[in-house]
């Protein structure tokens, strides 16, 4: 059986494919096989993020359509084992993703043996979303401390419990994780920003983990390389926890706590 | 953040008043979708249980959801007319 995982935000830019890219990649590392698809179509970033984008042939929409089969459009992650990429075609017609379609190739890479499945959300709530979120069984709500997106993954939660199969179908609802990103513990502790408590009580689900804003994270895409492997950074080490919570382990959140700098630091200087 | 600030008073920190406003504002987006459809089918046949007894206007008869703490409540809100005498 293979688990599929919806990473979605509804605003965008707030990090649903360096997260997608981030947890897919660590849920390989864990030595799962897995998948990672981007539902984008039309603005593809995954085959970018991942940093296979010069090996792309055929895409999602090309095994949808039968021009391709699975095992063609799939990438070989170059980074970690287990790992494969399944990138969203540049086409413009967004109606090509359809329903009867995705739910084939999700069929087929079960059949496969992949153990999970990434699927990495456009933003907005439209069909792409929609196609996104229709087979999840685990949803990773992507938010920042910030308003619109907090009630932007409001919106998508109300939408994923109305519209995903699991909900249509009346089984066990979606599993619903919030991931909150770009959080600086300095201004949460200054009042500048929603404290990812605050965020929480907003949105009442489970907390999976909380990734600090970071520099480390812009360096990974540069270089096409998930944020998640960007060694003994704290945006990696977060990433790594939230995967290890994903998996059931219990960890205690780190880097959400402001520590005043030191004399030392502050006369020295340093970050 | 200092001392000053505890003797002069502080603003309220933006964070608070984001949290404020999303609260409310998730909380009405979250009863409209969820929303109940039957409110406009209830107004109107309040209103003409209602106007059996008395004579009222389809317009003075509101009806709304509201969320209180954990539970939802339907508000009705009656305006009988003013008769000038007692009905």
């Amino acid at each position: 059986m293979s688990t599929i995982v919806t990473v979605t935000s509804g605003k965008g830019g707030v990090g649903k494919t360096t997260t997608s890219a981030s947890i897919a990649t660590g849920l390989a590392l864990r030595g799962f096989k897995t998948a990672v698809i981007d539902f984008d179509v039309g603005l593809r970033n995954l085959d970018l993020i991942m940093g296979c984008e010069r090996r792309v042939v055929y895409d999602f929409v090309n095994v949808i359509q039968g021009d391709a089969n699975l095992s063609q459009a799939l990438i070989k992650d170059k980074h970690t084992d287990n790992l494969f990429v399944l990138p969203a075609s540049q086409t413009r017609d967004k109606d090509a993703l359809t329903e009867a379609g995705v739910e084939a190739v999700l069929k087929e890479l079960q059949h496969q043996g992949f153990e999970y499945i990434v699927c990495d959300s456009p933003a907005g709530i439209e069909h792409g979303a929609i196609m996104a979120l229709t087979f999840a069984d685990e949803a990773i709500i992507v938010t920042n401390p910030e308003v619109s997106s907090v009630r932007d993954s409001d919106r998508i939660l109300g939408i994923l419990q109305s519209k995903s199969r699991r909900a249509v179908e009346g089984r066990e609802p979606v599993k619903e994780h919030l991931l909150v990103t770009r959080y600086s513990p300095k201004r949460a502790h200054e009042g500048e920003m929603l404290t990812y408590t605050d965020i929480q009580e907003l949105l009442r689900i489970p907390l999976l983990g909380v990734t600090p804003e970071s520099d480390a994270v812009l360096h990974a895409s540069n270089q096409g390389v998930p944020a998640i492997l960007q060694k003994d950074t704290p945006v990696a080490e977060a990433y790594l926890d939230a995967v290890a919570r994903f998996l059931g382990e219990t960890r205690p959140l780190r880097f959400v706590e402001y520590e005043k700098p030191g004399l030392i630091k502050r006369l020295f200087g340093g970050k | 953040m200092s001392w000053l600030s505890l003797i002069f008073g502080e603003k309220k920190s933006t964070a608070s008043v984001a949290k404020e406003r999303l609260q409310l504002i998730i909380a009405r987006e979250r009863a409209g979708l969820a929303g109940p459809d039957f409110l406009p089918d209830l107004q109107k046949d309040l209103v003409a249980v209602i106007s059996k007894y008395v004579p009222v206007n389809p317009d003075d008869i509101k009806v709304g959801l509201e969320k209180q703490g954990n539970y939802e409540v339907i508000e009705v809100n009656i305006v009988l007319p003013d008769t000038g005498r007692p009905v």
